[in-house]
């Protein structure tokens, strides 16, 4: 039995929760190939017009797997902090794949709604359990190696690990070197764990920096504690799980450490970042630094070479006002 | 205080009358216009909704005309149009403009909140005076409805189309002016009766097109480049799912609606907020209903609608009845609209022939 997995979306933010538990139940689990053209070509093709390009990619992924797996994964993911939803999109999104794309395997699609408590995350995966065995033991110890290996997963995070570093490490038993912070530049790097991640569709833009000799912060790398505590900033939080999360870690990073920029990683067409982005400028804007932001814009279109010009543009207005150049 | 609120569609009439008569001083908002939209799309993020531009380019017309408070409503998602009475507050101020908000969230929701604001707004003449007010304003709302579905219906079949159109921006002007339940019922009477003494075409069946989507580009002329009116004059009647009061009392006074959500579930078993589910709900009754297609109006970037309109094929193909999308933003023009409502047109009396002659 295999189980398929696509490499996008929330991918990178629970997988280290769904491989141990399915490898667990004693099922293979299989993760569609790092993002790349053929895919998101094939995703265009199949998703409504209007979809923001995250959505088409995560079409182009579940057409990679449909047919070298028995079941597809993509557990319709309501709330995951028992307070705010996803996006719209999000709640859809089996449908909309069932909708679009034909010849499909087997999809599981329960609804994982923190909403409900705190227990629903495990009763959750205790019904996925019972669709593969009905060796309850089996499931308890699925279950627990799951939250274990998560939480582990959120720790590396915080230590300022990409998502990819850190599977590496969960896969490896490695524990991560801590080199010495010695970049004189510090950017907070705002988006989607699902764009700033995937190195294709965010044209490699965290690497970039980082050859820059540029040290980046992203909002995994904030304790929930802080963001909890930002949220009470703001007299009405947006409602979407990852926006609250830019704006939270963006007044994190404001208040709490001197980044020099901020950069904003958007999608094109992306409903909530309407929002989110015009709250985190404004956030910038009144800061008592003054500090820089960019808004970057990804698409289906986005070329290598103009992202590198205005990011290259950007660092060089940072270095010029810290006066190093 | 000066107190001012969004313009949409014929509901302007009731907010307008209800502020009035609670005892404020109101800007009343113009129709929106070119200028309108052309200062929302300056200062509105590129990729919120046309909604959310007109909304903030009314706003700004009416704090130049003085208005210095600012009502409207909220919402708990996930649709963006919760979040909008926040972000036009932080937009404007950032603008230098240091007006107030009063963001009316739904009382099924925040009770506490909303009445303080209530109290606020009815303070200024007490709470018996607001029995009346509420019971005259809910007077005009259903009145307004009812001239609108009549317009709807009579509209295809009607050789004068001009003179129907004129007998109901008079109907509209006459509920406007009317002060008291009797004569909101008498001016509704007077212009109900006026539509249906017009000779109409007796022998002509329309085309039956549902029409649905998002609240605010559905509900304002504006928005949608008045497309009940084009497809009028085409020769269909178009049944809109959405009127005022019937939405007021299904979503903000109660939960409903319910039946409608009930149908979308084979195809949508979620709320994805606004009215994504609605919609696919809606396609499958009009399909029972034996109408003859369905289109859906949603603004650009309209998170619950994209989702909507994805699913739509699905239930064009299951139910047999076809639908056609309209996305609209600031770029929309009046002449691409039309003309894709021939080509839908033409495609749907095709349809009937052929259903006919089989």
């Amino acid at each position: 039995m295999r189980v398929g997995i696509p490499r996008t979306l929330s991918f990178f933010t629970l997988y280290p929760l769904w491989k141990p538990f399915f490898e667990g139940l004693g099922v293979d689990v299989v993760v569609s190939p790092e993002s790349n053209k053929a895919l998101l070509d094939e995703g265009v093709k199949e998703t409504v017009n209007d979809a923001c390009v995250p959505i088409k990619l995560f079409h182009g992924h579940v057409a990679a797997l449909k047919n070298k797996v028995d079941i597809l994964f993509m557990p319709r993911l309501v709330s995951l902090d028992g307070k705010h939803t996803l996006c719209p999109k999000f709640l859809g999104l089996p449908d909309m794949v069932r909708c679009s794309i034909s010849g499909l395997p087997e999809i599981i699609d329960s609804r994982l709604d923190l909403k409900k408590g705190k227990m629903e995350l495990y009763r959750f995966l205790y019904r996925i359990g019972k669709r593969f065995t009905d060796n309850r033991i089996k499931i308890i110890r699925a279950i627990w190696r799951a939250k274990h290996n998560f939480s582990h997963y959120r720790k590396l995070l915080l230590q300022g690990l990409t998502p990819q570093e850190a599977f590496d490490c969960l896969d490896t038993g490695h524990e991560p070197q801590s080199g010495e912070d010695t970049a004189s530049i510090r950017l907070a790097v705002l988006g989607y764990p699902y764009s700033l991640y995937d190195n294709y569709i965010s044209v490699g833009l965290l690497e970039k920096l980082k050859s820059y000799g540029i040290s980046v912060v992203t909002p995994e790398m904030v304790p929930e504690r802080e963001l909890r505590r930002m949220s009470k900033n703001l007299p009405k939080n947006l409602f979407w799980y990852y926006s609250n999360r830019v704006v939270w870690s963006c007044m994190y990073f404001l208040q709490k450490q001197s980044v020099d920029g901020v950069v904003h990683v958007t999608a094109f067409g992306c409903g909530p970042d309407a929002m989110t982005n015009k709250l985190v400028e404004l956030e910038t804007k009144y800061n008592t630094r003054k500090i820089p932001f960019l808004t970057v814009t990804i698409d289906e279109h986005t070329g290598e070479a103009g992202v590198a010009t205005r990011v290259e543009a950007f660092v060089d207005l940072i270095r010029r006002k810290k006066g190093m150049m | 205080m000066k107190i001012s609120f969004p313009y949409m569609g014929t509901s302007n009439i009731v907010a307008g009358y209800l502020l009035e008569n609670l005892g404020h001083e109101v800007i009343h908002p113009p129709v929106p216009s070119k200028r309108t939209l052309s200062l929302g799309v300056q200062h509105a993020p590129e990729f919120a909704c046309l909604p959310f531009k007109i909304v903030l380019g009314t706003y700004l017309e009416v704090v130049e005309m003085g208005a210095e408070v600012l009502i409207t409503s909220g919402g708990c998602g996930p649709c963006r149009a919760g979040y909008y009475g926040e972000m036009h507050k932080r937009i404007l101020h950032d603008l230098g403009y240091p007006v107030e908000m009063i963001v009316m969230e739904p009382p099924l929701v925040e009770p506490v909140d909303f009445f303080k604001k209530l109290h606020r707004l009815v303070k200024p003449k007490g709470y018996f005076n607001l029995i009346g007010v509420v019971r005259v304003a809910w007077a005009k709302m259903k009145a307004l409805d009812d001239l609108e579905r009549t317009l709807h219906e009579l509209r295809p079949l009607v050789f004068a189309k001009k003179q129907l159109n004129r007998i109901y921006d008079e109907g509209l002007e006459a509920i406007r002016r009317a002060n008291s339940v009797k004569e909101v019922v008498a001016a509704r009477n007077d212009t109900l009766e006026a539509m249906r003494s017009l000779p109409v075409d007796h022998d002509y069946e329309p085309l039956r097109i549902g029409l649905i989507g998002e609240i605010y580009v559905v509900l304002e002329p504006f928005a949608n480049h008045d497309i009940e009116r084009i497809l009028g004059e085409m020769g269909a009647y178009v049944h809109r799912s959405i009127f005022m009061a019937n939405w007021l009392l299904d979503n903000v006074l109660a939960h409903g609606e319910k039946d409608v959500r009930a149908a979308a579930v084979p195809f949508l078993n979620q709320m994805v907020g606004g009215h994504g589910q609605n919609s696919v709900g809606e396609v499958v009754r009009y399909a029972a209903k034996g109408y003859d297609g369905v289109i859906q109006l949603a603004p650009f970037t309209c998170i619950p609608e994209i989702v909507a309109k994805s699913i739509m094929p699905a239930v064009s193909k299951a139910k047999g009845i076809p639908v056609m999308t309209l996305f609209l933003d600031e770029q929309t023009g009046q002449a691409g609209i039309e003309t894709r409502l021939e080509a839908f047109l033409d495609l749907l009396r095709q349809r009937r022939r052929k259903r006919e002659a089989s």
